[in-house]
């Protein structure tokens, strides 16, 4: 597991208050994880704070997943 | 920063949403001063998120309220009525336009849209203020807050802009029409803070830059200043003060041009 996915999980974790194993590839964040509208917009900030980078609202839209997240972080970074 | 310079006053704060919220800023700098605070919310979305920070300052004041809903801001102030008998303080954090059209070109916002974004962002306070002004003494004092962009043109804030002109002005008409009951009515004009409602607004990552190499303090705001002058302006310091718009904004409203020393940034 890379360095990116174990801090995404962490912010995942602690703003959904999820466990950490349910935290997998595929997590949708809002059909798996319980997230409203309002935590995927804070997720994101959350992600663009951490990792220091922009992620703009088409992008945001493209985030479903842990997965997903990750790998725009991946790329972006 | 504690002090009792809020002891044994009351305020509503409307338009928390969460802990990166002006409003917190704001609500936080209150308390800490001794006030006592109620919070209004809109939707269970927000509810979840407003209990646990009402609760950290101590309150257990969270009411709901749509303020595009006459009905609904009645409800409130009578639920208020039901905890406290008079009010001395509000803050009004609240203003809604949508997403898409704050990008792109002013010129093309819509009928619909400009019409709800001036109800949601500047009609708002006044109806909340007709209800407050019933419940305030003299000595009561109301704060909204508004942006530079009411001003000058600023990237993206298209319409948003236009509604925070409108409501800056309602803010005159407000301190003279109450001012003669003792209650006073301000603006703070806040800098570029990222909170949610800023993560509608496009490129905000490059007004953000952009401000914090070209405001005289070479800073961007952070939520506790604003929140030390709201402190100010809600309290009986600015006894004198009223129909003001405060820039907190690290002094970039008084600048004319790009600083020679910033450098050229990129839209990133």
């Amino acid at each position: 597991m890379s360095d990116v996915a174990d801090r995404v999980r962490k912010i995942v974790v602690e703003h959904l208050g999820v466990e950490e194993g349910k935290v997998v590839e595929g997590a949708s964040f809002i059909d798996d994880l319980g997230a409203d509208s309002l935590d995927t917009v804070e997720l994101v900030m959350a992600f663009e704070e951490e990792f220091g980078i922009e992620i703009p609202d088409d992008a945001a839209e493209t985030i479903q997943t842990f997965g997903d997240a990750v790998k725009f972080i991946n790329d972006a970074s | 920063m504690s002090s009792n310079l809020m002891q044994g006053k009351r305020g509503l704060i409307m338009g928390l949403a969460n802990d990166k919220s002006i409003a917190w800023g704001i609500a936080r700098a209150l308390a800490d001063a001794g006030a006592e605070l109620a919070f209004s919310y809109q939707g269970e979305a927000l509810k979840k998120r407003v209990g646990p920070l009402a609760e950290q300052l101590g309150s257990n004041i969270v009411l709901p309220c749509d303020v595009a809903d006459e009905a609904s801001i009645d409800a409130l102030f009578d639920g208020l009525k039901e905890h406290w008998d008079s009010l001395d303080f509000v803050v009004h954090a609240i203003g809604f336009s949508d997403k898409s059209e704050l990008r792109g070109r002013y010129v093309d916002t819509s009928r619909a849209n400009f019409a709800m974004s001036m109800d949601i962002s500047v009609y708002s306070f006044t109806a909340v203020m007709q209800r407050a002004e019933k419940m305030m003494n003299a000595g009561g004092s109301a704060v909204t807050l508004t942006y530079y962009g009411a001003e000058r043109v600023m990237p993206h804030y298209n319409v948003m802009g236009v509604a925070k002109a409108a409501l800056e002005a309602s803010v005159r008409y407000m301190a003279e029409d109450l001012g003669k009951d003792g209650i006073r009515v301000n603006a703070i004009s806040a800098g570029p803070i990222k909170t949610l409602a800023a993560s509608g607004i496009g490129d905000f990552r490059y007004i953000l830059k952009w401000n914090e190499l070209n405001s005289p303090l070479r800073k961007n705001v952070t939520i506790d200043e604003v929140g030390g002058s709201a402190l100010y302006l809600l309290s009986d310091l600015s006894g004198g003060v009223t129909g003001e718009v405060h820039h907190v904004d690290a002094g970039y409203h008084v600048v004319g041009m790009k600083a020679v020393d910033a450098p050229d940034i990129e839209k990133g």
